[in-house]
């Protein structure tokens, strides 16, 4: 078995596993499955690709590959600005939509469905908005360096990576060691309580759209830097997310990370043992196995 | 001077059939009141709508001069209400520690410290382990971990729904010594409860709440022998006109 899959199944796990954070912690605060995020993902590569393009016109130094990497200065600068406008996309969306069905006290299973019909809408005024053909952040080559043991990458891939555990870290630390983290907690435990403890849920949801949306751009931007962007490369990654969240144990942020990884490995081997064409069946296998064995997931309470 | 006045409180879950029917009352500061009444009566109905938990579809209620009605429940707190409920009043996911912490954000940053270690003083079988879980402490621990945290914004009125609710007998002696002391330190006291004989030691008056409407408002010693209480609760007398 070459052990190439472990690189490839480390990189794509890192895009699935900043996905599923977000995924993960709307689900366990606002006690719903998003199936906008992997829209969201869709939405952030393609703002922050207007973004650099616009920065691009306005100074063109700032697309010249900046060593070792295929990208310049600009998409750096431009993912801030792809940030806010995603941010700016959700929460727009959760105070037309969710926020109001919030209001409303409907059902979890009305609120899921309003995400599945907005999702659909997301990616349809992509696609209109930027047709179908895909776009890229950059067209430079990269020649995959060799890192031993007969594993190879390209710094682009280590950059992503090495990005995704710095943001692991920080955002396990601000939900464990904060009082914005405790509120998060409070609030995904038991909301009504959380109000009593003078806790504003709103708010709390108001952060947690950001954090999902900030991870959502940046996971988008690391797949479309890596592969290409399309209207439907957030749907394509929605069922690894959903599997990935699952595993690793709604709620947890390094659960939904290690998920992620696990999933992108075996996906990564499984294009080795039993075809490529078997891959994107990996995650519906994992999450089946992972709901009929152990429902709670790796780090999940039971009854989360 | 009045901490908490209700008037014409009409609250439930669905405006066309409401749970709790035009009650009114005033509490004055420092004064602790049991709230009485048969299961279904509307008395846990009543003091989560009081606290921002329950929609109150009439009537207002006034904390100090503040009007609050319908307010959210953080916003209720901010002014100065303090609610534990009956049951889950505390986050079993989260340390001792860190439940008083989340409430004691509401505190200026000077002050927060202090707040906790007052309340783990006051409560020592909280301050022996502020690390562990609160999902570990028993019963008894867990009504002192929600009556530490509810007490840490020194709110001008306390209300708790049933303190007593599935505790042994040596537990519910422990949260009744703890309530007296919290009244004795001059916090207004509401509490919902069924264990009448320890409700009525330790508050000075009652209302007693039948199918929604206040059915009695007086000293707690005119209820002491039971006669009375018997024929409220037993509905052998008409609930009192509220005003």
């Amino acid at each position: 078995m070459n052990p190439q899959a472990i690189i490839d199944g480390l990189i794509s796990g890192s895009t699935i596993g900043l996905g599923a954070i977000g995924l993960t912690l709307t689900y366990s605060i606002l006690r719903f499955a998003n199936f906008t995020h992997g829209d969201f993902l869709a939405w952030g590569a393609y703002l922050t690709l207007t973004v650099a393009g616009i920065l691009g016109g306005l100074a063109a130094g700032l697309g010249a590959p900046v060593y070792p990497f295929s990208f310049g200065w600009g998409l750096p600068l431009a993912v801030f600005g792809g940030v806010l406008l995603t941010v700016a996309l959700t929460l727009g969306l959760d105070r037309i939509l969710f926020g109001r069905l919030r209001a409303r006290g409907a059902d979890a299973i009305i609120i899921v469905m309003a995400s599945f019909g907005a999702s659909m809408a997301l990616r349809s005024l992509l696609e209109f908005i930027f047709t179908a053909k895909p776009a890229y952040f950059t067209k430079a080559l990269q020649i995959a360096k060799p890192l031993g043991l007969g594993m190879r990458a390209t710094p682009d891939q280590l950059l992503v990576i090495g990005l995704t555990a710095v943001l692991v870290v920080i955002l396990h630390l601000l939900v464990t060691r904060s009082a914005t983290g405790r509120a998060m907690r409070a609030v995904s435990e038991n909301p009504s309580l959380a109000g009593v403890y003078g806790v504003d849920v709103e708010n709390v949801i108001r952060v947690t759209w950001i954090i999902g949306a900030g991870l959502a751009c940046i996971a988008g931007v690391m797949a479309g830097l890596l592969v290409q962007i399309r209207p439907y490369m957030g749907f394509d990654l929605l069922l690894p997310l959903f599997s990935a969240a699952i595993l690793g144990g709604i709620g947890s942020i390094p659960g939904a990370m290690l998920g992620g990884l696990m999933i992108g490995l075996a996906e990564a081997f499984a294009v080795q043992i039993v075809g490529a064409e078997w891959r994107a069946a990996i995650s519906f296998v994992i999450l089946v196995l992972v709901l009929m064995l152990r429902p709670q997931g790796l780090f999940g309470q039971k009854g989360a | 001077m009045t901490a908490l006045a209700v008037a014409g409180l009409h609250a439930g879950y669905d405006p066309d059939l409401p749970i709790v029917k035009g009650v009114s009352f005033d509490i004055a500061k420092g004064e602790a009141v049991s709230i009485l009444g048969p299961n279904g009566a509307g008395k846990s109905t009543m003091i989560k709508a009081i606290a921002g938990l329950v929609p109150c579809f009439g009537g207002s209620v006034r904390l100090g001069r503040t009007d609050v009605t319908g307010l959210a429940s953080h916003v209720l707190v901010r002014n100065g209400m303090g609610f534990v409920p009956q049951t889950e009043n505390i986050f079993t996911r989260l340390t001792i520690l860190e439940n008083l912490q989340i409430a004691a954000q509401l505190l200026p940053k000077s002050e927060r410290a202090d707040r906790i270690g007052a309340m783990l003083d006051m409560f020592p079988d909280l301050a022996a382990r502020p690390g562990e879980l609160a999902g570990a402490l028993s019963g008894g621990q867990r009504q002192m971990l929600a009556a530490a945290r509810a007490l840490l914004t020194e709110p001008e009125v306390l209300m708790l729904d049933e303190p007593s609710a599935g505790l042994s007998p040596k537990l519910v002696g422990q949260v009744f010594d703890t309530l007296r002391r919290i009244s004795e330190a001059g916090v207004t006291l509401v509490l919902v409860e069924q264990n009448v004989r320890a409700a009525l030691a330790l508050t000075g008056r009652a209302l007693v709440l039948v199918d929604g409407k206040l059915a009695h408002d007086g000293p707690t010693d005119t209820l002491h022998d039971g006669k009375l209480l018997g024929e409220l609760f037993l509905g052998h007398r008409a609930p009192e006109a509220s005003t």
